[in-house]
């Protein structure tokens, strides 16, 4: 059954197709991953169909719901959860309160509601529980303005999960990372996968996404160049060629 | 007496009007220059009520709603724009109240509203205006510790990130702005009863930047710091009567120096040496 459907999507930025007629499905329980060379348009994609970019043309389905138009705050609430490529951690929180923001949600859906919420022993009990999974625990009452980068993408992370997220976008999650820290967020993320969360990730560090990913989905110059099998699509000449740049050379 | 009891007055008014513009600017952290528009919206609209003989209580309450809902109005707008254009936009909305109230005979124009009916004394007065200020402190104390605090806080960090993780921004962003200026239109509506004269001057971009100075140099977003400034710089002038020609001045030299050497005003000030000395 799919769970997100984005039917011919197009943006164009001055006149530069950004991403051009691009249709995809994802699947309920799939693992996605969504790659491309620099400037492919996967973050763009990412933003239409998230909602930080309304499209030109063209609709994003939401369990079979036009949900094109709909405020992202919303589709937060609807369990459409994402992480930002460059983090947005809000600074002068510590990881924990951080969290703890997203994991308020039913209290905090209306204002009202949130002036007569006083106590956050449940979420903060939520937002220590998934900073550990993370392995970010031990800075849980810091900052966020004065924790490394590594510690941020994964309360990011943390904070998209949450929301109780169905669907989870990770755009760029294992980027600034060392390889050990990429390998176990990877393996968290098919963890996540496993549990029912349906992903799909937005990712430069190829080797983690063949490994991990159950299907790949191509972008080059805004377009859809292929789809299929990690290994079947990556071993394919047209994809080598988009990342090694022939067509310059050609 | 009655000199002390005069500005303990208008220092609860002060406060009133301070903490308002705290929760809009210090909490949700969007600006305002146009405070003093909805204080004014409170007045003209409590002493319009009072004169055609509505019962006082009820004629506050005009003023809070008044003041309140033009407040949700101003929001919308800074749902559009942010940070410096929105600076603009509040102040031009305290220009718009101000050219629109002295070209309005029923209004009184630029003789502003005379006899005003007042059911109360001084001590009358002192005590609604401090027991106001006193509910507005125990809001203030409880709003920071609420959820709705956070949320603020979370829109005032940023407002994208808090929009990924489900909190409605604009929800949040109309909330302060309706608390904070209907908190406006209270003090608005007691200055009218009490001095029973308002004219538009009152209301003007001085005024305006009057509160916001008291904000910044007690501390923005502190509820403690903001009371201490609102107190401060209802007293300076009358301690020192030579400030009131040059009242102007002094609060652009104090906001620099805030702004230079402690940003977190007197509350941040307090902070660090709290900090040092233990």
């Amino acid at each position: 059954m799919t769970l997100l459907e984005g039917r011919n999507l197009s943006i164009a930025f001055g006149g530069v197709h950004a991403v051009e007629n691009v249709s995809l499905a994802v699947a309920k329980g799939e693992l996605l991953g969504l790659i491309g060379p620099n400037g492919a348009g996967k973050t763009t994609l990412l933003r239409l169909l998230t909602g930080i970019l309304p499209p030109d043309t063209g609709h994003v389905f939401f369990e079979g719901r036009d949900i094109t138009r709909m405020p992202i705050h919303r589709r937060a609430q609807l369990g459409f959860a994402l992480t930002h490529q460059i983090v947005r951690p809000f600074r002068e929180m510590t990881l924990a309160e951080n969290v703890m923001m997203a994991a308020a949600g039913e209290v905090t859906v209306r204002p009202w509601k949130a002036l007569v919420a006083v106590n956050a022993r449940r979420e903060r009990e939520r937002a220590l529980g998934l900073l550990e999974r993370l392995g970010i625990a031990d800075g849980a009452d810091k900052l966020a303005r004065n924790v490394p980068l590594g510690y941020l993408k994964r309360m990011q992370a943390a904070r998209a999960l949450a929301l109780n997220p169905r669907l989870l976008m990770l755009d760029e999650p294992l980027a600034g990372l060392n390889a050990a820290e990429a390998t176990r967020l990877a393996d968290l993320i098919v963890d996540l996968n496993a549990g029912g969360i349906t992903i799909v990730l937005v990712e430069h560090n190829l080797g983690e996404v063949t490994r991990i990913a159950r299907r790949l989905l191509v972008l080059h110059n805004g377009a859809l160049l292929g789809e299929g099998e990690p290994r079947a699509v990556m071993a394919r000449a047209d994809v080598r060629d988009a990342y090694l740049g022939a067509d310059v050379h050609a | 007496m009655d000199y002390y009891v005069s500005v303990a007055t208008f220092a609860a008014l002060n406060v009133i009007l301070a903490l308002g513009l705290n929760l809009i600017s210090g909490f949700c952290g969007q600006v305002s220059l146009g405070h003093a528009a909805f204080y004014g919206l409170g007045a003209y609209a409590a002493a319009l009520c009072s004169v055609a003989g509505v019962p006082f209580p009820l004629a506050i309450l005009v003023g809070v709603l008044v003041a309140g809902i033009f407040g949700i109005v101003v929001g919308f707008a800074a749902l559009r724009v942010r940070e410096d254009f929105l600076a603009i936009v509040t102040m031009g909305v305290g220009f718009l109240f101000l050219g629109a109230v002295r070209k309005q005979p029923w209004l009184g124009a630029e003789m502003g509203i005379a006899k005003i009916p007042s059911p109360l004394d001084k001590w009358g007065y002192a005590a609604l205006a401090i027991g106001a200020a006193v509910a507005l402190v125990v809001l203030s104390l409880h709003v920071r510790r609420s959820w709705m605090g956070r949320a603020f806080g979370a829109v005032a960090q940023d407002e994208d990130a808090a929009r990924t993780i489900g909190i409605d921004v604009a929800g949040y962003k109309i909330t302060a702005f309706f608390l904070g200026t209907a908190a406006a239109g209270l003090a608005g509506g007691i200055y009218a009863h009490m001095t029973q004269l308002i004219i538009p001057d009152t209301f003007n971009f001085i005024q305006s930047i009057t509160i916001l100075a008291m904000v910044v140099i007690g501390g923005i977003g502190s509820t403690i710091g903001v009371v201490a400034g609102a107190i401060l710089l209802t007293l300076m002038p009358e301690l020192f009567r030579f400030i009131n020609d040059y009242k102007l001045l002094v609060y652009g030299a104090l906001l620099l120096l805030v702004m230079r050497f402690s940003p977190g005003g007197l509350a941040g000030l307090l902070q660090r040496l709290g900090l040092r000395l233990a």
